[in-house]
C-alpha cells in the first residue's frame, strides 16, 4: 500500500536523519500475562495477581480526567498511594471525542490511554467501533442492566443532573429554567462545557435543552434548535466552559453536570459567587462510562484501575465529589455508603430516566449532522 | 533631515510611540493584575506560586526545550551546508533551493499536520510516538526564515575567496564549514537559531494536533482550569523570550539587524 | 529580503536548472545527481517532511474513506457552515491584515526617526519578534485578563458608564478575535515593513525637497509610488499569516468558532460518528489554495519592489 510504503521511506529517512535524540520514554511495558484478555480479575487468579501483574507493568494512563471532575484529583491519588503505580495524566481538560481519538490515533504506543471515562453516547459508539476491551468487576452484578454494556465493554461509573450554574453578582435575576436563558438580559453569558459533538457534557446540555423545549428522548432536533435561537439572539457564546473560564468570568452562566458546578462553587469561593439551580423544564440525568481501551500499553493497571473505581472505597470518592456513582442504590442498601457524604448530596425530584442505547446512538448521529450547521 | 520641521516631527514621533506603547503595555499590564488576583478582590502571589507546584509545567518545558535544541541543530546541521554548496557551487540552485524554503510559508501549519498524521501513521513509535516528529516537522516550518538568514550571511561574506584560501592550505571540506564558514556567518547562524527557537517555544497547532505534551499545549490545557494560573504562565513566556531576544540584540548589534532584515519577510508559524 | 539578494549572480532570474546536454538516459541521471550532489538532503529532507504530507493531503481531499475517487469532498468543503467559514476566515484575515499593516506602517516609521541603535529600536525590534512569532496562546491569555468580562479595561470602561458586553461586544466573537490578531499583525508588519522603509534613500527627499517639492508632493509623487507595492506585500503576507492562525482563536474559545483552520482540527480530531477526515483535507486543500493565490501576488509584488530598493 502507497500509504505505509510513504511510511517506510520516511520512517527510515527519519531515523537516518534523526541525531537529536529527543527524550523519549523509555518506558517499556513488560507484556502482562493474559491481562490484556482478561474478563475478569478471576481469569487472572483473582484481585491479587491482578494487583500483581499492575505492579509489574508500573503505570497506569490515563486521559482526560481533570481533577476537580467528580473529584477524580483525590481518586488518582488514593490509587497511586494504595497500588503504588505512576499514573501518566494526558490532556486533562479533553473531551470524550479527544479520548476516543487518542486511542485510535495512538493505537499500539506505549503513551496511549489504557482508560477511558467517556459520556455515555461516546462510550456506546467506542464499543461499536470495537475500540475496548470487556471486563466486568467484582461489583458487576451491582450495576443494573441498563447501566453497563452485557459484555462489559463499558460501565456506568458516576453520573449527575444537568444544571445552571451562574455568578451570582454578575446574574442579577437567577435563570431556573432553559426558557429563562432566552431572554434579552442573557445576552452574550451562556455557554456549553464544550461541542455537543465532542464533549459528553454539551451533549447532555442540548439533551435537556430538547426535553425542555417539546422533545423527548427520541428526538433531540429541538435542543438543537433551542441553541440556535440562543445563537441567534447573542445569548449563546461559543466558548467552552471550565473552571477558568468561571474564574475569569468569560462564562457568566453555564449549562453543566451538577457536580461539576458544585465542584466550582467550592473551588471559586471568595472569587465568584457561584450558584446552580437544575432547569425545572428539562431535567436530564446521565452517567458517565469507564472503558478499557483494546490496545492498552498497560492492561492489568487498567483492569485494577476500573476495580479500584467500582469499589466502595471507589465510589465513596465519586460521591465525595457530590456526583452520583452507580452503585449507589445498592451500597445505601448494604449500609456500605458513606452517610454524610450522601446526605450532601442534593435531592432530587421525579424518577430519573435515561434515554436507550439506540435512542442515543440516534441522538449523536442528529448532533452530528445538525449541529454545526445549525450554528455555525 | 531638514531643520525647519525637525523639532514638530520629533514631538509628533513619541507621540506615536507613546501612543503604541500604551496599546501594547495595557495587556500586559492587565495580565500582571491578573494574575495576582486573589479572593475577595484581593491581590496577592497565590497565582504564581501555584505555579511553581502546577503539574507538569517542568516535563513540559524539558520536552519543549529539548525540541528547540533539536530543531535548531536539526535545521544547521542540514541548511548550512546545503546554503554553503549552493553558493559555492551552484549559484544557478539559488532560486531552486529558496523557492523550496519558502514553500511552507503556503502552507498552513494545521494543513501540514493533516497530512503527517497520514504518512507517519505506521512508521515506528519512536519517531511519531515521540517528540522527534515535531523536531522532524519543525525544521520544516522554519525553514523560511533559516534560510533568508543563512543566504544573506553567506551572501555578506566573500564566501569563495575565504574557501580557496582555507582549501588551499590543506583544509577538508567539513573543517572549512566548521572552522571557516560558520564563524563568518556567526551572527546569521544565531538569528536563525533564536527564531527557531522562538517558533518551538511557542508552537501549538502541530503539538495539540499529534497530542504531545509541550510547554504551549500545557499552557493551554492549564489555562481551561486555573485563570490566574495560565495568565500568569503567559506572560512568563513572553518575557523570558522578549528577553532572550532583546539580550541578542544587544550582544549581535549592528551585525544582527543586517542579518535579521532579510528573515524579515516571514513570519514563523508561531502562533499559527 | 530583496536587499541582499540582489548581488552580482543571482540578481538576475533564473529559469529552472538547465539540463545537461543530450546524451544518453542512464549518464544523464548520473550527471544531475553528481551535479546536485550537495542538495540531495535537502531535497530528500523535503520531499519526506514536507511533499509527502502535502501529497497526501491533496490526494485525500479527492478520496472518499475507502480510497475510491470523489469530488464530494470538495464539493461539501465549499457549501453550508464550510463555505461560510472561508468567507468568515477571509474577512477575519482582510479586516485585520489592513488594520496591522496601516499601523505597523505608522510605528515603522517613527521608529526609523529615533536613533539608529538606540534603546527604543532595540525594544520594539525585539518586542516585534517576540509578539509576531510566539503570539498565539499567550496573547489569547493576556486579552482575556484585558478585555475578557471580568479583564480589567473591561471593568474600568463599566465604572465609566460603558459596559461592552451589554453593548454586544464578545473577546470571542468576530470583534474580539480581531482585536486580537490586530495585536500580532502589528509587530509582524513592522518586521516586514521596515527595511522597504529603511530602503528609503534620504537623497530622493533632499532631491525633492530641493527641487521645492512639498511634503505632500513627495510622498504622492515618490515615497508613495516606491512604497506601495511593498506595502500591499506586506499586506498580503498579513492576510496570510492571520488565515492560516490557529491556535490564538483555539485558545480564545476552545475551538468553537466558525474559522477554517479551526474547523480542519476539529475534523481531523475525528468529529463523531462521520468518519470525515477527508473533509479535512478538502478544507486544507482550499486553504493552500487561498494562501498560494496570495502569496503568488506577493512574490509578484516582492519583484517590483526590489526594482526600486534594491
Amino acid at each position: 500500500m502507497k500509504k505505509s510504503f510513504l511510511g517506510l521511506v520516511a520512517g527510515t529517512a527519519a531515523l537516518a536523519l534523526t541525531m537529536t535524540a529527543c527524550g523519549s520514554s523509555g518506558s517499556n511495558t513488560p507484556a502482562a500475562s493474559g491481562a490484556a484478555t482478561a474478563t475478569s480479575a478471576a481469569d487472572l487468579g483473582g484481585l491479587d495477581k491482578l494487583v500483581e501483574a499492575a505492579k509489574a507493568e508500573g503505570e497506569l494512563n490515563v486521559i482526560a480526567l481533570p481533577h476537580d471532575w467528580a473529584n477524580y484529583g483525590e481518586i488518582l491519588d488514593a490509587f497511586k498511594k494504595k497500588y503504588g503505580l505512576k499514573i501518566n495524566e494526558s490532556n486533562p481538560e479533553g473531551s470524550s471525542q479527544d479520548e476516543i481519538n487518542a486511542v485510535k490515533q495512538l493505537k499500539g504506543q506505549t503513551r496511549a490511554p489504557d482508560v477511558v471515562d467517556l459520556g455515555g453516547a461516546f462510550a456506546i459508539s467506542a464499543a461499536t467501533d470495537g475500540l475496548l476491551a470487556p471486563y466486568k468487576v467484582a461489583t458487576f452484578g451491582d450495576i443494573a442492566a441498563t447501566q453497563k454494556d452485557p459484555e462489559g465493554d463499558w460501565v456506568n461509573d458516576y453520573g449527575g443532573f444537568i444544571s445552571i450554574g451562574y455568578d451570582a453578582s454578575k446574574v442579577t435575576v437567577p435563570p431556573t429554567s432553559f426558557a429563562d436563558l432566552k431572554k434579552p438580559e442573557y445576552k452574550g453569558k451562556v455557554a456549553l462545557n464544550g461541542d455537543p459533538t465532542k464533549a459528553g457534557a454539551a451533549y447532555a446540555g442540548v439533551y435537556a435543552a430538547a426535553l425542555a423545549n417539546g422533545g423527548s428522548f427520541d428526538d433531540i432536533k429541538p435542543g438543537v434548535q433551542y441553541f440556535a435561537d440562543l445563537k441567534k439572539s447573542g445569548n449563546f457564546i461559543p466558548v467552552q466552559s471550565s473552571a477558568a473560564t468561571v474564574e475569569s468570568g468569560q462564562t457568566p452562566i453555564t449549562l453543566d453536570w451538577d457536580y461539576l458546578q458544585a465542584g466550582y462553587s467550592a473551588k471559586l469561593k471568595g472569587k465568584v459567587d457561584w450558584k446552580v439551580a437544575v432547569p425545572t423544564d428539562g431535567v436530564y440525568s446521565n452517567y458517565y462510562s469507564q472503558g478499557i481501551n483494546k490496545s492498552a500499553p498497560h492492561p492489568a493497571a487498567a483492569r485494577l484501575w476500573q476495580e479500584f473505581l467500582f469499589s466502595d472505597e471507589g465510589q465513596n470518592l465519586f460521591l465525595k465529589g457530590l456526583s452520583r456513582p452507580v452503585r449507589l442504590p445498592k451500597m445505601t442498601e448494604a449500609g456500605t455508603v458513606d452517610k454524610a457524604l450522601l446526605a450532601a448530596l442534593p435531592a432530587v425530584s421525579g424518577d430519573v430516566k435515561f434515554p436507550t442505547t439506540a435512542q442515543d446512538d440516534a441522538a449523536k448521529k442528529i448532533i452530528a449532522d445538525e449541529w454545526a450547521k445549525a450554528l455555525g | 533631515m531638514s531643520a525647519p520641521t525637525g523639532k514638530g516631527r520629533t514631538v509628533r514621533r513619541w507621540l506615536i510611540l507613546s501612543l503604541f506603547g500604551v496599546y501594547f503595555l495595557v495587556p500586559m499590564l492587565a495580565s500582571v493584575e491578573f494574575s495576582l488576583r486573589d479572593v475577595n478582590d484581593t491581590h496577592s502571589l497565590v497565582s504564581w506560586k501555584k505555579l511553581l507546584t502546577e503539574p507538569g509545567l517542568f516535563e513540559t518545558l524539558t520536552t519543549s526545550l529539548w525540541v528547540a535544541f533539536g530543531t535548531v541543530a536539526l535545521t544547521l546541521i542540514l541548511m548550512v551546508p546545503t546554503v554553503s554548496w549552493v553558493h559555492l557551487r551552484r549559484p544557478k540552485l539559488r532560486k531552486l533551493v529558496e523557492g523550496i524554503s519558502l514553500l511552507p510559508l503556503v502552507i498552513p501549519p494545521i494543513v501540514l499536520v493533516n497530512g503527517v498524521l497520514v504518512v507517519f501513521r505506521d512508521v515506528p513509535e519512536v519517531i511519531s510516538g515521540t517528540p522527534v516528529i515535531l523536531v522532524l516537522e519543525y525544521v520544516i516550518l522554519a525553514l523560511p526564515f533559516t534560510y533568508r538568514a543563512l543566504d544573506a550571511g553567506l551572501t555578506a561574506i566573500a564566501l569563495p575567496t575565504l574557501v580557496e584560501a582555507a582549501r588551499s592550505l590543506g583544509a577538508s571540506w567539513p573543517a572549512v564549514l566548521l572552522r571557516v564558514v560558520v564563524p563568518n556567518i556567526r551572527s546569521a547562524v544565531f538569528g536563525a537559531a533564536f527564531l527557531n527557537l522562538a517558533l518551538v517555544m511557542g508552537e501549538y497547532t502541530l503539538a495539540s494536533i499529534l497530542l504531545m505534551d509541550t510547554f504551549p499545549v500545557w499552557t493551554v490545557s492549564t489555562g481551561q482550569s486555573e485563570a490566574g494560573v495560565s495568565v500568569a504562565v503567559s506572560l512568563l513566556s513572553l518575557l523570558v523570550v522578549f528577553l532572550l531576544l532583546f539580550v541578542l540584540s544587544m550582544v549581535t548589534g549592528r551585525r544582527h539587524r543586517q542579518v535579521t532584515a532579510p528573515i524579515a519577510p516571514t513570519p514563523s508559524r508561531g502562533h499559527s | 529580503m530583496t536587499a541582499n539578494s540582489i548581488t552580482a549572480e543571482a540578481g538576475v532570474v533564473h529559469p529552472a536548472p538547465a539540463a545537461v546536454p543530450a546524451r544518453p538516459m542512464p549518464k544523464r541521471v548520473a550527471a544531475w545527481v553528481t551535479g546536485h550532489i550537495g542538495l540531495l538532503p535537502f531535497l530528500a529532507y523535503t520531499g519526506i517532511f514536507l511533499g509527502a504530507p502535502v501529497f497526501m493531503v491533496v490526494l485525500g481531499a479527492f478520496q472518499d474513506n475507502d480510497g475510491v475517487f470523489t469530488t464530494d469532498n470538495i464539493t461539501a468543503a465549499m457549501s453550508d457552515q464550510f463555505g461560510r467559514s472561508f468567507v468568515t476566515s477571509i474577512e477575519l484575515s482582510a479586516l485585520t491584515a489592513v488594520l496591522g499593516a496601516v499601523f505597523g506602517a505608522i510605528l515603522a516609521q517613527a521608529v526609523l526617526g529615533t536613533k539608529p541603535d538606540g534603546l527604543v529600536r532595540k525594544v520594539v525590534s525585539s518586542a516585534s519578534g517576540v509578539l509576531a512569532n510566539f503570539g498565539g496562546v499567550p496573547l489569547a491569555f493576556a486579552f482575556i485578563a484585558t478585555l475578557g468580562s471580568i479583564g480589567i479595561v473591561t471593568k474600568a470602561l463599566t465604572a465609566l458608564g460603558l459596559d461592552i458586553y451589554a453593548g454586544g461586544f464578545s473577546l470571542f466573537a468576530f470583534t474580539g478575535i480581531a482585536i486580537v490578531y490586530v495585536y500580532f499583525q502589528i509587530p509582524l508588519m513592522v518586521i516586514v515593513f521596515t527595511p522597504s522603509l529603511e530602503g528609503m534613500r534620504e537623497q530622493w527627499r533632499e532631491a525633492a525637497e530641493n527641487l521645492g517639492a512639498t511634503k505632500w508632493q513627495y510622498w504622492r509623487h515618490i515615497a508613495g509610488p516606491v512604497l506601495l507595492p511593498p506595502f500591499m506585500a506586506s499586506l498580503l503576507l498579513l492576510f496570510a499569516n492571520a488565515f492560516s492562525a490557529y491556535a490564538t482563536a483555539y485558545a480564545l474559545t476552545t475551538g468553537v468558532v466558525p474559522l477554517v483552520p479551526i474547523q480542519i482540527g476539529s475534523l481531523v480530531s475525528g468529529n463523531v460518528v462521520a468518519d470525515q477526515q477527508n473533509l479535512g483535507k478538502a478544507l486544507g486543500l482550499g486553504m493552500i489554495v487561498v494562501v498560494a493565490i496570495v502569496m503568488s501576488i506577493y512574490n509578484w509584488m516582492q519583484r517590483r519592489t526590489s526594482r526600486w530598493l534594491g
